[in-house]
Order: structure tokens, then C-alpha cells, then sequence
């Protein structure tokens, strides 16, 4: 099993969306902003996740279906879907999810470790498990999410 | 009241350092790359005291001492020597075309300040 | 960034700076060039190189600068004389001189053995000069402050009388007997007695003349070598007399005596005195006022300077340093700005505005502004190729050392302007196609003998601006290329069929091929393993291409054109499956609508067109980059005819064709990763990425797929 990632001392805010009907959430520090969909530019040769490259003022963006990476039936991208900017290393990455639902403030004993799961997604990408209000909330790493860091660790 | 210095050096390391030392001591720092450019800088500035190298192109130190030297508005200005020629010759040659003191490089910044404010009213 | 840490960085790109400097001058030298500033200039690069590395006390790199400066003063000095043999052994020096910059910069250990053996030719080069030991007694004392420190060796006493009266040189040269006081009251507690008495009467005083005297009693415990250090900058220019203060015991009738202090005239002294005393001992702050007793001839108010500051700046030079990042950002912003205009145009357009309306017609002048703004800001980046050209003389006296052949590099157009970016990607390239010269084109001495030419080959390194791009040319007046040998070569490793019939120009174009490097390809010199193939794809990847002219017992000539610049690009807009992609349009020779009849099947999915009654492959750029399955049927969409490697061409195959426009490079690895068959992103006029197309790899590709290669390869020659 992966070890969980802890930031040692004191509270972190986490944003908290939905894919799927699952709720999942990232650091807030990863992400930059949120806007809307747009029509992204096909990718030739890209993996199925990956719904093409926007215009952010003035900057590529690549977009990763986030269902789809994350292992769901992704679904035809609407007006209503949102996608996170985020920074992923020296990389910034649009994530395509249904809704942003909540802005979290936890310390990291409520954090649980990801129960040992079979899935390759689990392993992949979830770093541990929140209990919100009788949610459950996955916490993702994102360091994975780009193909071309896929294709490194390949 | 902040003290000008004027530094004359064709080193952009040395002119570097030089800002650097003194800037954190407070001076304003103006700079210039050889002596023709130091009498350009001079046509504008009325700096408190001038730092100059000796060995530069276009016009070296001593020529450009007895320009200042010549003109009424910076002839009472004190000039510093740098160089890291630190014999004797050089010295009295750079004394002869009316400098008034000298540092020898490599300097720190101590030595540096202390230099000025020794000539620097 | 840590600001020492920062000056370190800027101490090293001028040393580059002053070891091209160096070298330049020592090869000016070898023309003939005995110009004293020349020499001077020599050894002033040296001499600053080793003045910053004293401030590093990066010790490797200040011993070799030392002796190698000394040689340079002994031939600036007239005794030693430039010889040919003097230059090779200075120009060696440069070499190790730069790679001890390198070794130092990057923290690697540096070559002792070789910097040793040089450091003894040069010692020998000036037997005579009186050097220390690596000038250790230059740098040694980096640390040490000596002013004001009290000194092991002080004779222990109860101060000192110091009898100080100036001459008129010392205020000549802007010392004031003021600060000089000030400096003493620094050491210890002083009395201060003033002599006015040789002060005349105002109608006969000389302003430039020197007049007092002074009588110090210093009450400190401190040596008398710091005492007569304060008097440093003056001596010579003042009478001084420094004794233990118990040793002068009683006043005596010295001539430092206040003798005649009662007869002083009739102007006050009081105030000057009041002044000395009260700067003495005072701190020193750089926001102390003026206190100079002396006459300032031309008193300035702060508010002046102030004012006159700007103007200084802009009298400070017809250049000015900038950081890259900020030029990076204006180019960005620019690019930002262009897309935006198109943007706005197309909008207008959409919504029905007349051509001639005042509304487009604003925007046409928007946009005529727009480019100009963008081609000024282009311009801020780009840099002569000299920076580039300078590399490469040593490495032809490295190259032609090890080959055993005499070289003399020619290189013209050096102040020839391209982009920044594109500078820093053409050293590899070059350093390769000039290795390769002098490997392969030279012939040996021997063999140049025999043909009646001189034993020195000679490399000629030249760039110029050729309608809107740079071309750079490499040409050596070697053997040219053995055609009989390439051709068997080829033929050898499967590159063309034994039967095929080549013109010549698409022989010597043979060796940009793959897999086409021979076994002395692959030398030491010519390259790692590296052949013409990957110098012609780095140049591809730069938007350049790459040719080469050879003329038998001649020499051969490769030239290669790239744009000035790899922010835009002139791209041609076109549709496959309904996405937009561009084109670059330097690599489209022609663009044709094929008929049915036109194109043909080869077998497999590979498709070739007739044009002019040559077959060229015909590839489906929707099928090759995946946007789908089937490719377009006979007779529809538009051709792009693509000169490829020299001579050899292929079409490719898109829909439709909007449009020709500059566009703005985009990088589309920064935030994704490299994708097979598109080069870059651009953003068009509305507001979405477009890919630009990769076409060499587009052709590459469909070519590897396809196992009728032979064939096609007979089939395209034929």
C-alpha cells in the first residue's frame, strides 16, 4: 500500500468536488482558479482522458477528464461542468469535474488512511479518506494525473 | 541628505559590488564603464566621492582623474583609486594625476566604506 | 536570489564575456594585428577575471589569471615579443583559461594537470618578470582590515604627538586636513591645537594655497603604524612629524609649536576649529551633512540632483541591461495581444461590418500597429550570432589538432541579428557541421599537396539575412563529396535500391538520412555518434532546413535558413475532420486540388499523387494523426506539396484550407508533453488552441509505416 502523504502540524483547507456522484477533494494550495467549460482542441494520440488543450489566456491547457481518469463512464462535457486549474509540479493542468461542492478545513488527524482496496485507481490516486457530515470524501493526489507523467512511471 | 558615489569601472562584476557594498550603507550609487563615460555621468551628477578603476578601455583611471581634476565643478570632489594593482608606481601615478586615496581590490566591504568616509566629509 | 549570489552569476557571464574578448584579441594578434590597445585589451580581460575571482577567492582560477597576466604585462611592456609560437601557447591559455571559468562556475574539479603544464610555458614565456608565488601576497589578505586595528608589535606608550602641516597638493587632490583630523579622533581621544600663524592678511590669501598647521595629541594605545595609516592618502603632500607623546614630554620649541597663535589675523578661525572638533570622533553616516571647511566651488542642492537624475541615466549609454524575463513577458504580452486583435477583427467581422466602415477601418490601423509592436519587441531579443560564431575557433584548433590538419577559420556576418532563442539552438548544430568539415571535408595535407592546394584548409563560417530569415553557411574548400562512395553506402545499408538513379544533388543529400552515418562518421571528432541526420532534424525542429552543394575537388558548402525568430510563425490555417491546424508555410512548396485520376493506390493504405508526372506519397494528415479511420476519397480535400530532405517531397493530404496568418508559438510541452506530428500550439482568432503540424515527423512516420519503403523511395526518384 502507498503511504499516506501527511503535512506534519496545524489545519489545511482542501477543495471538495463531485465526479461521478463521488465526492472527492485536493489541496486547496494545487489549484489556481475555476471556470467554466469551454470547447477544448482535440490532442492527437493522447489517452482517452484527456479531452484536449484550451486557451487560459494565453497558455495551453491541457484538460484531463477527471471521471475518466478516475476510472468512471465520463460523461459528454456541458456548460454545467466545471473545470480546476491546478499546479501540478512546474505543470498546470485543467481537471474536468461535475461540481466544486465545498472548501474544507481539517487537520490532518482526520485524515484516514485509504483502507486497503483492490482498485489501481485507489493506489493511484487517493491519499486518504474524509468523514464530512456523514460524506465520505476521497482526498486525491494529483502528481499522477498527467499522461505524461503516467507514461513516466510506466 | 544621502551621499552619491560615482563608481568607474569597466568590470560589471566589480561595478556589482561596488553597488552592492554601498547601497547597503546607504549611498546612492551611479555608475559608469570607463572614464568617457565617467565624464559623461559627471555632466549630471554631482557625486560626494568618486571610486574608479585604472585600467579601463577608451580612457583609463589617471586620465580620467585629471579631467575631473580639470573641471571646477568636481575638482574639489575626492576620487578613490581601485585597483587591484596594489605597487607603488601605480599608486604614486594615480596620486600625480590627483586622486586622493586608494583601495586595493579584492576589497570588502568594511575597507570599502571605511575609504570613503575618510575622504567623504 | 541572494544578491552576492546574484553578482557571482553576473562574474561569470562576464567572464565569458572577457574570455571571448581574450580570444578575439589574441586571434587579431595572430593576423598581425599589433595595435597596443589590442594587447591592452588582452590584458584587461585577464586582469578582470582575476580580479572577480579574487572576490570569489576561487584560488585555482586567480593563480593560473596571475601567470598568465604577467605574461600578457610582459608583452604589453615590450618584452616579450608576439610570435607566432607565443600567440598558440596565449591562445592555449585562453582555452584552459575558460575551462577553469567553467570548472569554477559549475563547482567541478578542474583540470590541474593541464592548467600546470601551461602555467609552466608561460612562466616560461616571461622568465624575467618578477612574480611571487601566484601572486599569493596579492589576495591572501582578503580578509583583513587593517585600518584602526591595533597592532601586535605597538610599542606600548600613552599616545601620540602628531606635528601635521599640509602642502597645497594635498587639498589640490580633495583631501581635507578636516577629515584627516576626524580620522584620528576615531583612534583615541585627541587634542587638537591649530598654527594659523602663517596665515596672511586677506587681501594676500590664495585660496589654493595652504596655510595651517596643526599639533595633535593623540591619547591612545595605539601603533604608530596605524597612526601614520590615517595619514595614508597625504603623505607626501604634508609635513608630519609623529612621536610618542611621553617622548615629547614638554611643548618644545618645534616648528609645530603654536607660536604665533596670538597674532592671528583678523578673520575668525573659531568656527573652523569648532568644526574640526566637532566632526572629530563623530560617527561616520553617509546622511551626515557637508561639512567641509573648504570652499565647495559650485554647491549643489539635493533637490538638483534629484531633478537631474533621469537625465543622467539616459546620458549613462546608448544600452541598457535587462533581465530576459521582462523581455520574455513584453513577447508573451505581445503574443497575448496580436491574438486578441485578430480576435476582435473576426468578431467585428462576424457581426456585419462593412469593410469600409470606421470601425474596421480603425481596427486594419490596430492591426498595422499591433505588428509593428510586435516586430519592435522581436527585436529586443535579438542578438548578433556572434556570440555563437566566437565559440567556434577553438574548437577548430581543437578539432585540427586532432585530425593533424592545418585549419584557418574564416567567419563573416558575425553582427548578423537573430532571436535569442534561436541563437542559444544553433551552437549544437554548428560545433557539429564544423567538426564534420574539418573531419571529413579537409583533406589531409598531404592530399591537399597533391592537388596543388595550399596544406592549410580553410573553413569559411558565414550568416546574412535572407528574405526574412537568417541563413548561416558552412563551407570548406576540402575534396567535396565522394558521390561513388555515398551512393554504395546507401545502397549498402538499404537507404535506396542498387538500381536507382540519382541526380547528384540527391546523392550528396544522402547523408541527411537515417541511418545513413558510416563507421568513420561516428569518429571521435565528427561526433558521439551523432550524424547529419539529427543535425538536420534539430535544425527542422528550429523551422530550419538544411542543404548542402558540393563541387568534386572543390570543397562542399552546407547552407542552412531559419527564422529569426521562434515566437511566430507564418502558418497556413487549415481543417482535417473538422479540427483546425496550421501549416508552417515554409515547408509548403505548392498547394494543389487532386483530381481522381491523380492519385493512386500502393498497396496497403499507402496512396501516392502524380504530379507532373512524378509520384509523390500522398499522406492523409487526418488518418495520420489518428482524427480518423479512413482517409479521404480520391479527389477530394487539398495537397500540400512539402520539400522534404533535399529534393525528395512528399504531399500531405487536409480538407480545406482557411487561410494563410502569422501566428503565435505556443508550447504545448510546457503544460502537456511532446505529441508525434504536431511541432506546437497557437491560439487563433476565436479564442481556441489550433495545433501546428509537425510535418517532417507527419512524413517520417507515415514513411516508417509503411513496408514498401524500397519501392517508394524507387518510385519517388524515378
Amino acid at each position: 500500500m502507498t503511504p499516506t502523504q501527511t503535512v506534519p502540524g496545524g489545519a489545511r483547507e482542501l477543495i471538495s468536488f463531485r465526479v461521478n456522484a463521488q465526492e472527492f477533494c485536493v489541496d486547496i494550495m494545487a489549484v489556481r482558479e475555476i471556470r467554466g467549460w469551454t470547447a477544448a482542441t482535440a490532442v492527437p494520440q493522447s489517452p482517452a482522458f484527456v479531452r484536449g488543450v484550451i486557451n487560459l489566456r494565453g497558455a495551453v491547457l491541457p484538460i484531463v477528464d477527471l471521471a475518466a481518469r478516475l476510472g468512471f463512464e465520463s460523461a459528454e462535457a456541458s456548460d454545467r461542468h466545471v473545470i480546476i486549474v491546478a499546479q501540478i509540479g512546474a505543470q498546470t493542468v485543467g481537471l474536468l469535474v461535475d461540481a466544486v461542492s465545498d472548501i474544507l478545513t481539517v487537520t490532518d488527524d482526520v485524515i484516514q488512511p485509504t483502507p486497503d482496496v483492490a482498485s489501481d485507481t485507489a493506489r493511484t490516486f487517493v491519499r486518504g479518506l474524509l468523514a464530512i457530515e456523514g460524506r465520505m470524501i476521497s482526498l486525491i493526489s494529483l502528481d499522477r494525473v498527467l499522461p505524461s507523467l503516467e507514461l513516466e512511471a510506466a | 541628505m544621502t551621499m552619491t558615489v560615482l563608481t568607474v569601472d569597466d568590470s560589471r562584476t566589480m561595478r556589482e559590488m561596488l553597488r552592492l557594498a554601498l547601497a547597503g550603507e546607504g549611498y546612492r550609487v551611479v555608475q559608469a564603464e570607463d572614464g568617457v563615460h565617467g565624464l559623461e555621468v559627471l555632466a549630471n551628477e554631482d557625486p560626494t566621492v568618486i571610486v574608479t578603476d585604472i585600467n579601463m578601455p577608451r580612457m583609463d583611471g589617471f586620465a580620467f582623474i585629471e579631467e575631473v581634476r580639470s573641471d571646477p565643478r568636481h575638482r574639489a570632489t575626492p576620487i578613490l583609486v581601485l585597483t587591484t594593482e596594489s605597487d607603488a608606481e601605480k599608486k604614486a601615478r594615480a596620486r600625480m594625476a590627483g586622486a586622493t586615496g586608494w583601495i586595493v581590490k579584492p576589497f570588502n566591504p568594511a575597507k570599502l566604506v571605511d575609504a570613503i568616509r575618510r575622504v567623504a566629509a | 536570489m541572494d544578491p552576492l549570489a546574484a553578482i557571482r552569476e553576473t562574474f561569470f557571464q562576464e567572464c565569458e564575456e572577457q574570455l571571448a574578448e581574450l580570444e578575439a584579441g589574441l586571434l587579431a594578434m595572430e593576423e598581425g594585428d599589433t595595435d597596443p590597445e589590442t594587447i591592452n585589451a588582452v590584458f584587461r580581460a585577464v586582469h578582470s577575471i582575476k580580479g572577480g575571482a579574487g572576490a570569489f577567492s576561487l584560488e585555482a582560477l586567480i593563480r593560473f589569471a596571475h601567470v598568465f597576466e604577467t605574461a600578457m604585462d610582459e608583452m604589453r611592456s615590450g618584452r616579450l615579443a608576439p610570435s607566432p609560437d607565443v600567440l598558440k601557447t596565449l591562445l592555449r591559455a585562453a582555452d584552459v583559461l575558460a575551462d577553469l571559468v567553467r570548472a569554477a562556475h559549475d563547482g567541478d574539479p578542474s583540470d590541474d594537470a593541464r592548467s600546470a603544464a601551461l602555467v609552466d610555458e608561460l612562466k616560461a614565456l616571461s622568465p624575467d618578470a618578477e612574480d611571487g608565488e601566484g601572486g599569493e601576497e596579492d589576495w591572501g589578505d582578503f580578509e583583513f582590515t587593517p585600518v584602526g586595528a591595533p597592532d601586535a608589535a605597538a610599542p606600548a606608550g600613552s599616545g601620540w604627538r602628531i606635528a601635521f602641516k599640509p602642502r597645497a597638493d594635498l587639498y589640490a587632490k580633495a583631501n581635507e586636513a578636516a577629515l584627516v583630523l576626524r580620522e584620528l579622533g576615531r583612534l583615541g581621544e585627541i587634542t587638537v591645537t591649530l598654527d594659523a600663524g602663517a596665515l596672511p592678511l586677506l587681501p594676500d590669501l590664495d585660496p589654493e594655497a595652504a596655510y595651517l598647521a596643526w599639533t595633535i595629541d593623540l591619547a591612545a594605545d595605539v601603533a604608530e603604524t596605524a597612526v601614520r595609516e590615517v595619514f595614508e592618502y597625504v603623505d607626501g603632500d604634508c609635513e608630519l612629524d609623529i612621536r610618542p607623546l611621553a617622548a615629547a614630554g614638554e611643548p618644545d620649541s618645534s616648528e609645530a609649536t603654536p607660536e604665533a597663535f596670538a597674532a592671528a589675523p583678523t578673520f575668525d578661525v573659531a568656527a573652523l576649529i569648532a568644526s574640526v572638533q566637532s566632526t572629530a570622533g563623530g560617527a561616520a553616516s553617509p546622511d551626515l551633512p557637508a561639512q567641509s571647511p573648504s570652499a565647495d566651488p559650485s554647491p549643489t542642492t539635493p533637490a538638483r540632483k534629484t531633478e537631474q537624475a533621469p537625465a543622467a541615466a539616459a546620458a549613462a549609454g546608448a544600452t541598457i541591461r535587462v533581465d530576459l524575463e521582462r523581455v520574455d513577458r513584453l513577447i508573451d504580452l505581445v503574443g497575448e495581444l496580436v491574438i486578441n486583435q485578430a480576435m476582435l477583427s473576426q468578431r467585428v467581422m462576424e457581426a456585419g461590418f462593412a469593410r469600409a466602415s470606421n470601425v474596421a477601418m480603425g481596427l486594419d490601423e490596430l492591426e498595422q500597429l499591433t505588428r509593428e509592436i510586435q516586430d519592435s519587441v522581436m527585436a529586443i531579443r535579438a542578438q548578433p550570432v556572434k556570440s555563437v560564431f566566437q565559440r567556434m575557433p577553438r574548437l577548430v584548433r581543437e578539432v585540427a589538432a586532432m585530425t593533424g590538419k592545418p585549419v584557418r577559420l574564416i567567419t563573416e556576418g558575425e553582427g548578423t541579428e537573430v532571436d535569442k532563442t534561436v541563437i542559444e539552438r544553433l551552437a549544437d548544430p554548428l560545433t557539429h557541421m564544423i567538426r564534420n568539415a574539418i573531419d571529413h571535408g579537409l583533406e589531409s595535407p598531404e592530399a591537399r599537396a597533391a592537388a596543388g592546394k595550399s596544406a592549410e584548409g580553410t573553413v569559411r563560417l558565414t550568416a546574412a539575412h535572407r528574405s526574412g530569415r537568417i541563413v548561416i553557411e558552412v563551407a570548406d574548400d576540402g575534396g567535396g563529396i565522394n558521390r561513388a562512395r555515398v551512393k554504395a553506402i546507401a545502397v549498402e545499408r538499404g537507404l535506396i535500391a542498387a538500381e536507382a538513379t540519382l541526380s547528384d544533388e540527391e546523392v550528396d543529400s544522402l547523408i541527411f538520412m537515417p541511418g545513413f552515418s558510416t563507421a568513420s562518421e561516428v569518429s571521435d571528432i565528427s561526433g558521439r555518434g551523432v550524424g547529419m541526420d539529427v543535425v538536420r532534424r534539430s535544425i527542422q525542429s528550429l523551422g530550419g532546413r538544411i542543404s548542402i552543394a558540393s563541387r568534386p575537388g572543390l570543397g562542399s558548402t552546407f547552407t542552412m535558413s531559419l527564422p529569426l525568430t521562434l515566437a511566430v510563425l507564418d502558418g497556413m490555417v487549415v481543417s482535417v475532420a473538422g479540427q483546425t491546424l496550421v501549416a508552417p508555410i515554409t515547408a509548403i512548396v505548392e498547394t494543389l486540388q487532386p483530381k481522381p485520376g491523380d492519385v493512386h493506390g500502393l498497396g496497403g493504405d499507402a496512396r501516392v499523387i502524380a504530379i507532373r508526372d512524378t509520384y509523390t506519397p500522398l499522406i492523409d494528415v487526418g488518418l495520420a494523426l489518428g482524427y480518423r479511420a479512413e482517409s479521404l476519397p480520391a479527389g477530394q480535400g487539398v495537397a500540400l506539396l512539402i520539400e522534404g530532405e533535399g529534393g525528395a517531397r512528399a504531399a500531405i493530404l487536409v480538407d480545406a484550407i482557411q487561410g494563410q496568418r502569422q501566428v503565435v508559438i505556443k508550447s504545448l510541452e510546457a503544460n502537456y508533453g511532446q505529441v508525434p506530428g504536431v511541432a506546437a500550439a497557437t491560439i487563433l482568432g476565436d479564442g481556441r488552441v489550433a495545433l501546428i503540424l509537425d510535418i517532417d515527423t507527419i512524413v517520417a512516420v507515415s514513411r516508417g509505416a509503411d513496408s514498401t519503403r524500397a519501392e517508394k523511395r524507387k518510385a519517388a526518384a524515378g
